[in-house]
């Protein structure tokens, strides 16, 4: 099953097992979505439950915050994380601080999904990863999935949550990663990095469609000898801070890959925790593959986008380091 | 009721939808308590006894004619200005001191500046200070009871300045689609800030607004409980057969400062503010009142001492609560607290108690 697909049968379970769970977004309805991530979802719910919503993304989720509010489960699609600006204000100032502002009062829960990333030939606005604006503002829970079996698992996990969830889907990998899915209510808890491959030279961690490049480098660091470990961090917030100080601990050398830009991208919060809490296990300079500090260019996006040569590279220089 | 086609017009009071004689003298309390309230808080702040400040004086008669045409169940989405809306759903005076000082009864645990309430048992979502964002919230919360077949409305209170916002848009366009359950309610009180309603845009008037987005508009007398009862009466009656929303202007005017770091003197003068006042609503229904013989000079004093005593006594113990406490400050932002969250609550202890610093 490719990861969209996975998604898709999230959807599927999480609105059969509970009336309350309902989809909105733009074309989400008689298209089942651009991905197709809701495909199927119009016919078997119905219009009541697979909301074909005006084009306008603070409309989308200023409703579904509504809804939130009122006792339901808002599943809310965003086309694209590019265009999810028009609604940063609902996101930051309302979704996220709900509970908090209320003491309490009003919980908000929303499920927020949209695809990012590059590699799709979608020049500056259909690339993007801007994850870290979401992860700097209190009370959003940020989820990225690499596998189609994550991609339910956490799918399911937002669904339930009682906070609102972030759900960034690497489109990248949509299509181009298949695996296993449990049939069923299968979840996966959130705040767990999933530990790739093991490894005792050097640390890669990564998330989304930055999993497979970060593979493939520690494939062919092996073959030079270097032992490379390969972490998937799955949820941004909450961050699973205990396992990547434990593999640092074991590894000694971080490298952080990402292809949002690098300057205050979420990459800079993990080195700085490296350095807060594993400074003396630390042998080398903390490493950073990731987009560069430019806009998305379209013609020139493997130029932009990590990859695992670059990976190789940085983790062979922080073995060489010491 | 005259509902708009092309600019929408001045509406007369609905005399098939009059608010109830028998609570006319309720209101009138409410309105002589809201404004009390007012005029006591625009003095604490100055004081420094509260933090901040944002008076609705010149808007009794919209905020409460407008909450007492709802039901218990409908659900009130209001901007930061709605004290009066607030009282009239029931929010005891006491809670809305609580906020105002943010001590540790304050229902939102003293973590917003005064105003912004939010009452879960009146149905009174929490409030916030971005302009406008309550509109689609509104919507969304209408097109949830609609998926339900709960018989209810909801309401949205904003200013003549959200008209202009992203979400007014977004909002009245999700109704107008979805033929949602919404009340619109736009407080024109004349004054964004320091903008005068003509700047906010070139409409004739707010309320003609609601025909691109294919429903009706109606400007009232925001002076009139009467007839502000009347339109939202009538337009929650349309809401609930199905026939969707409306967008309803209260013409009004902001006696007082946008807030207490406001100074008005700066973009209006002192003859235009005093032309206004001459139209207190209060003063419009002491009137009223007083013609029906349900109220005369001595009665009304008695009403406005009742109202100064019930507002001393409800600051007075508000101040005298216990401040909030500081670890709570990490409460709230999850449903429970993640592990950074833990950590950073940690953090903060050891700084703080025998020894450390100050919280």
């Amino acid at each position: 099953m490719t990861l969209v697909q996975a998604v898709n049968r999230g959807l599927f379970e999480a609105m059969r097992q509970d009336p309350d769970v309902l989809v909105l977004g733009e074309d989400v309805g008689v298209n089942g979505g651009v991905f197709r991530a809701t495909e199927g979802l119009f016919k078997e719910f119905g219009a009541d439950r697979v909301i074909d919503t005006p084009l306008s993304e603070t409309g989308i989720i200023g409703t579904a915050i509504g809804m939130a509010l009122y006792g339901l489960k808002p599943v809310a699609e965003i086309q694209f994380l590019d265009f999810i600006y028009p609604a940063f204000d609902q996101i930051v100032s309302e979704l996220a601080k709900f509970r908090y502002r209320s003491g309490g009062q009003y919980p908000c829960h929303v499920v927020i999904r949209t695809p990012y990333g590059g590699g799709i030939k979608g020049g500056l606005y259909h690339s993007q990863s801007t994850e870290a604006y979401f992860c700097h503002t209190a009370g959003l829970k940020v989820a990225i999935p690499s596998t189609p079996s994550d991609a339910k698992g956490l799918l399911l996990t937002a669904v339930h949550d009682e906070d609102p969830v972030l759900f960034l889907e690497p489109k990248r990998i949509y299509r181009a990663v298949t695996g296993e899915v449990p049939d069923g209510d299968h979840r996966v808890p959130f705040g767990e990095v999933r530990l790739v491959r093991e490894g005792t030279d050097v640390s890669l961690f990564a998330y989304g469609a930055m999993i497979p490049p970060a593979t493939e480098a520690a494939e062919t660091l092996a073959k030079e000898g270097i032992s490379a470990e390969v972490v998937d961090l799955r949820t941004l917030v909450p961050l699973d801070e205990k396992s990547v100080l434990a593999s640092v601990e074991k590894t000694g050398r971080a490298v952080i890959v990402h292809e949002a830009a690098r300057f205050c991208g979420f990459g800079g919060e993990l080195a700085a925790i490296l350095a807060e809490k594993a400074f003396f296990s630390l042998k080398a300079p903390v490493a950073r593959v990731t987009g560069y500090d430019t806009p998305f260019p379209y013609a020139l996006e493997n130029v932009y986008l990590p990859n695992a040569d670059k990976i190789a590279h940085a983790a062979r220089t922080a073995v060489r380091a010491g | 009721m005259v509902e708009s086609t092309g600019p929408a017009r001045l509406a007369v009071p609905d005399s098939a939808r009059p608010f109830p004689k028998d609570r006319l003298l309720d209101a009138y309390r409410l309105m002589v308590l809201a404004r009390v309230t007012d005029e006591r808080c625009l003095s604490l702040q100055r004081q420094g006894r509260i933090g901040f400040y944002a008076p609705h004086s010149g808007q009794e008669a919209a905020q409460i004619g407008a909450a007492s045409a709802l039901g218990p169940n409908d659900w009130v989405f209001p901007a930061y200005r709605e004290l009066a809306v607030a009282l009239t759903r029931g929010a005891p005076l006491r809670s809305i001191f609580d906020q105002l000082v943010g001590n540790s009864a304050d229902r939102l645990k003293g973590r917003q500046m005064p105003n912004h309430f939010g009452f879960r048992e009146q149905n009174f979502v929490v409030a916030s200070s971005p302009i406008g964002t309550q509109i689609t919230q509104a919507v969304g919360a209408a097109m949830a009871a609609q998926r339900r077949k709960d018989p209810i409305v909801t309401i949205a209170f904003f200013g003549d300045g959200a008209t202009s916002s992203n979400d007014f848009h977004a909002g009245m366009n999700f109704a107008g689609v979805f033929q949602t359950p919404t009340i619109f309610f736009c407080q024109n009180n004349q004054w964004a800030i320091s903008l005068p309603r003509e700047r906010q845009t070139r409409s004739a008037t707010l309320a003609e607004k609601s025909e691109a987005y294919g429903f009706g508009g109606l400007v009232v007398d925001g002076y009139d409980l009467n007839a502000v009862y009347g339109a939202v009466a009538q337009a929650r009656e349309r809401a609930l057969a199905g026939k969707g929303p409306t967008l309803i202007e209260a013409l009004v005017y902001r006696f007082g400062p946008h807030s207490t770091s406001d100074d008005p003197k700066r973009y209006r003068t002192d003859a235009e503010v005093a032309t206004a006042r001459q139209r207190d609503p209060i003063e419009r229904l002491k009137a009223d009142l007083v013609a029906a013989g349900r109220i005369d000079d001595a009665s009304d004093h008695r009403v406005w001492e009742a109202a100064r005593a019930e507002v001393a006594a409800a600051f007075e113990a508000a101040e005298k609560t216990p401040p909030v406490e500081p670890r709570s400050a990490f409460d709230d932002v999850f449903a429970s607290l993640t592990p950074r969250l833990e950590e950073e609550r940690a953090e903060y202890a050891t700084l703080v108690g025998p020894g450390g610093t100050k919280p």
